[in-house]
Parts: C-alpha cells; structure tokens; sequence
C-alpha cells in the first residue's frame, strides 16, 4: 500500500507538471497576467502541490526501505533487515532509482519554493520561468516511472535483501547525497529563470537580485556537498587522498565553476546593468553540467564507485534530456540573446572588469575539467583507451587558477564603474610581499613548484581578502560583503591545506610485529595489539595503535580491515588523529606473514584546512545570501509604507 | 575608455574570452597527450613498451605462483600476462582483498628506467557490478578468456 501511494504521489505531481508547463506556455503565448486569464492561475499553485506531492512520495519511499519491505524490488536490491537504521534511511538514495527520486523530489521543491514566495519578477517571466522548472521537471518524471520506477514491486517478496553497498554504509551517506542534490538540482531554478528571463526579454538589474538568492542557495549546498564528498571520500577509501580526479568528482566540481561563476556575473548584472547575455548563458550552462554530471554518473558511461548499475537504456533516456533541455536552452538562447537589449559599458580597471576576468578564467578552468573528463570517451570512440588524472588537471589547472586568484586578489579592492590602479596600490603591495614571504618560504622548504606556487599564492590571497575591511567601520560593513571576504579567504585556507597537505605530506609503509613501533614525520606509533571485533553486519580485524606525536601524550587509534556479509566485501576503515597542524592517517593492511602486520600511516600536514576552508567559503556564501534577503525586506517594508503614506495623503 | 563604444567593447570582450578558452583548449589537448595515461594488456606492452616514466594503466590476470612478497613484508613482485605475453610489475603498498593469483587486475604505474614496471596503484575486482570500460570488450579483441575475467 506504502509503495502505490508513492507511486500515485509520483503520477499525480507528474501529471501537475503537464498542466504548469501548458499552463505557463498559454499564459506567456497571450501575454501577461490579465490576458492569461484562469489558466495562469493555475500555475503556481500547481507547482506548490507538485512539490508537496514529490516530497510526501520521497517520504513513502523512506519509509519503506525503514520498515525493510522486501515485497519492493527497490529495498530488496539494496537493503538489508540487518542495517543499522541510519543506513536503512540513507540507503534510500544510495541507488539508482531512489537518488533519482531524490533529484525530482529537490527540483519539483525548488520550484514550488520559488512559486511560493518570488514576487518581484514581473508575472509573465514568472510564468515563463514555471513552465520552463516544469519543463525540465517533466522528462525527469519520465525516466523515473517509465525507465526507473522505484516502487516496483517484486512478484514474489523477498526473504532477505542484497544489503548496500559496504562503501557506501558510512554516515557520510546520510549527508553527502542530499547535500549535493541541493546544489545540483538548485541550479535548475537558475536554469529557469534565464530561460524564463530569455523568452520575455526581461533581463534587468531587478532580474539578477531576484535570481541571485536562488543561485547563492544552490552554490552553498554545492558547496557544502563537494567538502563532505572530499573528506568522505579521504577517510573511507583508505588511500589517504581526498581529491582523485574521478569522473564523478568532476562531475560535481563542473556545475560549481559555472555556478561561481554565474554569482560573480549576476552581481555586475545587478549593480551595473552589464554582462546581460553572459549572465543568461551562465545560468543555462550551470544547469547544463548538473545534467552532463548526472548522465556521465547514472549512465555507467565512466567506470566509479558512484556508478550503481551499467544500464544502456537510462544513458540513452538522459542522454535524449541531454540533448533536449541543453539544445533547447541554447537554440532559446541563439534566438532571442541577439534582441536582449545591451548593457551598459564599464571600463577595465574597475570592479567588474575585475569580475569579468574571473568570469572568463573560470570558463577556462571548467573548459579543461569538462574536456579531461570527456577526453576517454572521445578517445574510446577511436578505440584507444585512457584515463586522465592528476597528471593532467594538476598542471592545466594551475595555469588558469593563478591569474584568477591573482585577479581575486584585487577585484574586490576596486571601485564599480571606473578606479584608479594608484589607489588600490598600497593594499595591493602589502598582500604582494606576503604572497613574496610565502614563495621564500616555500622555497627554502623545498615544496614542489605546484606547492610552492599554492602556498605563496594562500599566503598572498589571505591578506588581500581582508583588505577590504581596511578603513571601514566594520560594524557598518554590510552582511554581503563580510560574507565575500570570508569566501575568499576560505578558498586561501583551503588552498593552503591542498598546497601543504602536497608538499609535506610524509608516508610510511611498514610491516611490524605487535609491540614494535613504526614513525612517520614527527609521530611514532606503536602497534599495542590486533584483535577481532564485530558489528552489526560485518566482523573486523582491529588493531590498536598508540601514536605520539613528538614524544608527547600517546593517543589510541582504532584502524580496521572489515569484512561485510551482505553483500560480501572487505573494506578498511583508517584511523584518525587530528591536531591543530595537521592529520595522522593509520591504516591497517593484511597479516605480512605469520607475526607481522602491515600498517600504513600518513602526517598530513594541515591537510583539515581544505575541508575548513570549503566550510568558510560556504559560510561566506550563506552570509551574503541572509544579507540580501534582509535588504530585499527591508525594502519591501519601505515600499509597503510608502504606499500607506500615499494612502493615507489621499483620503 | 570611454571612446570606446558599448558595442566595440562587446565584441572586445568576446574576442579576450575567446582567446582564453582557445589558449584552455590548446594547453589541454596538448596536455591530454602527453600526460593521459594508456591502458596497455602485456601483449601490446612487449611489442611495443611504452617510455621510461610514462603513466600508463597495465590490465590482466595476475599468474599462478607468480606473487612473491619480499622481506620487508610490504613489497610484491607478481607477473601479469594475457597469454601471449607477460609483464613482471613490482608493488610496495596493502594490495586490494580481491588481489590474488588466477584473477584479474589493472596496475596503474610507470615503466622504470631499469626495465622495471612499478605500480603506486592496484585496482583489483571488487564488486561484480564495476566492470571497467576497458575490460569489456577485451574478450573480443584478444579472445583470452582470461583478460576477459579482469574488472575492477
């Protein structure tokens, strides 16, 4: 009954759909809010239920994989009676089909969000930009009940389930997943305002504001979502890295470019009226990498842990949306950007010439991630086979991250519409000689040249990000721009963790014997005893560890080599010892022969502020979000008074 | 500046970011050369070995009595073959569970100068359901069965 209630949920909201885009086409084709008529009144309220509908659907489907029902083909593929809760919840989304419900369920929310509370569009883009969500909204809930229906039912139930995925039986799950839809899925609002924007011509100032909040909500989760997947990917794998160049990590990192990107370009649309088509293209194309992300994810097109099954038919289904969605946006785009009227112009040295150099290199950046990514592919139709990794993007990267953070560096400090370099010169020098001291010391560290170039261009980056609250009252200092500067110096700290982490991090492999000790940089860890344990659906070899860091106070570690029965596979669980400078990473490996164990242990110097960072550059993100929401109402609370003034002055 | 027209200034605009992403284009495909790493299976790695220091990606079934573990406990020497060919690899690290002799893996490494191949990374079958790309279609192309069994 749980199963057809969803299922129904999931029809009806499709069917919703249907109606919002007709609705919405009908009411933009005759024009504005009168001439819409009863249908346009429709829209929004079918898109609240629509999203009403999806989420109480989600909820069915959570529900059943809690109660473990193994009449569902779903729960049974993929869940265990045995699973501690947590996972059964998350095993929800840790499958094919129910990560795509998740992704309807965040897209058809997003949209009933924004037909509930964004008012300061003019009615017929809003319509537009309705009809567009349930446009895209539409073929999702194709693939779903026709290629992925995840309420199936089993003919005969099941007596007991498959289990998930070991790998993916980490808290890391129940976090990283909706997170990341937040974002991804968030970023189809945008897709709909530029398209609703395009299709009436709109594109003003006022148009950016009212997309900007909607931008920055998505980016934060992206955000918050790629650092979860960062750390959770470092500690559960074992292999002590926490960025592999991975098909799917691209995938994620893709959308986040053009994201950044589109929120830089959106605050020059909105303060100068500049950059009107590029904003719009920006918006389209951010959407356009969630989707490129999900096919080369859900297609099992690219080999990942992410990739849950090969199926030819869903990568032909997304494939077809592919083509579709970003064929249309864009042929939308080449029909109707010529007729956008043009902005205004700006000089060179100012802030948005600042904002449009960052623009162009972080086109570049996402141009080079998108075209490794897709380079195997390319090659594998002319039947050679690659893989592209950090050979690749470590270097190409840098050629482009290093004018845009040197661009980062002095943006910020520049005036809009026009600036003298001369008065930027002092603040600028200043965070020149740090950027100088930072390369010396690199230098006399022997850092390799990518981490000598990322550490003097943290040290640098840091204090130039702080440069702005220089000379101001900083109780005055609206929310956006304190969020601004705490993005940006959260991408000097990450980037001096990356640098650090690369430069000094030391490794140390050994076999040894229970009461020997092996040192990795400053620690040594002594090997106390190796035991078995067991869980709730594994059992384990346990070591224990105790490590000192330069002869102080030893701290127990707890590394595991787990086996899984359902379904059977062995993963190892590393151990963590954290200090303000940096990270142990222990490792347990196999018995080396019939006394000695093998261990594997890092010192990862500094390598927490990479995740710290990405949490900074969030945080900036949510600040400047709950500052422009704050200055909207206030706004619309001097409007409503100026009206009752008026309304009262005539009596 | 301010000679410029709206309109000049566009398309100035167009022309820098154009250049940008040409120049991202042209470092990338020049870097995707160089640095991509080539999957090779040992017959194509005896015919043609690839340069000393070259990351390249070597798949096949590792041989039986082939895994000889050195003193230090942590270091392997095993042969990977595909029937016609076999390629001796060296590896220091905790191999993957699924690593044993008569199954299937992709050593990702370098050729040494000495001649020797020495993998930093083993990917072996850890889940039925993660085949790699590369491995196929293998079956087709070299008809060994035993390449076909290698997965990740």
């Amino acid at each position: 009954m749980i199963a057809e209630l969803g299922l129904a949920a999931l029809w009806l909201a499709a069917a919703l759909a249907a109606l919002q885009l007709v609705a919405g086409a009908l009411a933009v084709w005759r024009g504005g809010e009168e001439s819409g008529g009863e249908l346009a009144g429709l829209i929004r309220p079918a898109a609240i239920v629509q999203g009403v509908l999806c989420v109480f659907s989600f909820a069915m489907l959570v529900w059943l994989f809690v109660r473990t029902d193994l009449s569902v083909k779903l729960v049974a593929m993929n869940s265990h009676s045995d699973k501690p809760l947590i996972f059964k919840i998350a095993g929800s989304w840790g499958n094919h089909e129910g990560s795509m419900l998740l992704w309807i369920t965040v897209m058809s929310a997003a949209g009933a969000l924004i037909a509930f509370v964004e008012r300061r569009l003019p009615e017929r883009t809003m319509q537009a930009t309705l009809a567009a969500q349930s446009f895209v909204a539409l073929g999702f809930y194709a693939f779903l009940l026709l290629s992925s229906n995840p309420f199936e039912r089993l003919p005969t139930p099941a007596v007991e389930g498959n289990g998930l995925n070991p790998l993916l039986q980490d808290i890391g799950l129940a976090f990283h997943p909706p997170t990341l839809y937040l974002g991804y899925v968030g970023l189809s609002v945008a897709f709909s305002f530029a398209v609703g924007a395009l299709i009436t011509r709109q594109v003003t100032p006022e148009f950016a504001r009212a997309m900007r909040p909607w931008v920055l909500g998505a980016w934060i989760f992206l955000t918050v979502g790629i650092t979860a997947g960062s750390y959770w990917a470092y500690y559960e794998l074992g292999w002590g890295g926490w960025w592999f160049w991975d098909p799917v990590e691209n995938a994620s990192l893709m959308p986040w470019l053009a994201a950044t990107a589109l929120l830089h370009s959106a605050s020059v649309l909105a303060a100068r009226d500049a950059l009107r088509a590029w904003t719009i293209m920006l918006g389209v194309v951010a959407f356009s990498m969630s989707m490129i992300g999900t096919f080369l994810v859900r297609s099992g097109i690219l080999t990942s842990v992410h990739a849950f099954a090969v199926d030819p038919e869903r990568g032909s289904f997304i494939l077809g949306l592919l083509v579709i969605y970003i064929g249309g946006a864009l042929a939308v785009f080449g029909l109707r950007a010529g007729s956008v009227a043009e902005g205004e112009k700006f000089s060179a040295v100012s802030r948005e010439g600042a904002l449009v150099v960052n623009n162009v290199l972080l086109s570049a950046i996402l141009g080079v991630v998108l075209l490794g990514t897709l380079y195997p592919l390319l090659t594998e139709a002319m039947g050679v086979r690659v893989s592209v990794g950090p050979p690749y993007f470590d270097p190409v990267g840098t050629v482009f991250v290093v004018p845009m953070l040197l661009a980062m560096m002095v943006g910020p400090l520049l005036r809009w519409r026009g600036d003298r370099l001369e008065r930027v010169r002092k603040p600028a020098l200043i965070a020149l000689v740090c950027l100088a001291g930072g390369l010396a010391v690199a230098i006399a560290l022997r850092a390799g040249v990518l981490s000598t170039i990322g550490l003097a261009l943290s040290a640098g980056l840091a204090v130039a990000s702080v440069m702005p609250l220089r000379g101001r009252s900083l109780r005055r200092l609206p929310i956006a721009t304190w969020g601004m500067v705490i993005a940006h110096l959260g991408i000097a700290v990450a980037l001096f963790g990356m640098a650090s982490e690369r430069a000094f991090n030391k490794e140390e492999l050994a076999a040894i014997k229970v009461g020997e000790t092996a040192t990795v940089g400053p620690w040594s860890v002594k090997l106390a005893a190796v035991d078995p344990v067991a869980g709730a659906n594994w059992t384990a070899i346990e070591a224990v560890m105790q490590a000192s860091y330069a002869g102080g106070k030893p701290v127990e570690l707890h590394p595991q080599a787990r086996s899984f029965w359902s379904p059977p596979q062995e993963t190892t669980e590393s151990a963590l010892a954290t200090r303000w400078n940096g990270q142990l990473y222990a490792v347990l490996g196999k018995a080396a022969d019939s006394e000695r164990w093998q261990v594997r242990l890092w010192w990862k110097p500094f390598v927490t502020l990479i995740w710290y960072g990405g949490l900074m550059i969030a945080l900036g993100g949510l600040l400047a979000l709950i500052g422009r929401v704050r200055e909207d109402l206030r706004r619309r609370i001097v409007q409503r008074k100026a009206g009752e003034r008026r309304a009262e002055a005539v009596p | 500046m301010s000679a410029v027209k709206a309109k000049h200034q566009r398309l100035i605009l167009v022309v820098i970011a154009l250049v940008a992403l040409v120049a991202a284009g042209v470092i990338a495909s020049w870097a995707l050369r160089n640095q991509a790493s080539y999957f090779y299976v040992p017959s194509q790695f005896v015919e043609d070995p690839p340069a000393p220091g070259q990351a390249i990606r070597l798949g096949g079934m590792v041989e039986a009595n082939s895994i000889k573990t050195q003193s230090d406990g942590v270091t392997i020497d095993f042969v990977v073959g595909d029937g016609d060919a076999r390629v001796p690899v060296r590896y220091s690290g905790i191999v993957p569970d699924l690593f044993v002799e008569g199954s299937g893996v992709v050593a990702e490494g370098k050729m040494q100068s000495d001649g020797t191949f020495v993998a930093d990374n083993l990917l072996a079958k850890h889940d039925e359901n993660y085949v790699p790309r590369e491995l196929q279609d293998m079956n087709d192309q070299h008809k060994k069965a035993a390449v076909a069994e290698t997965t990740i």
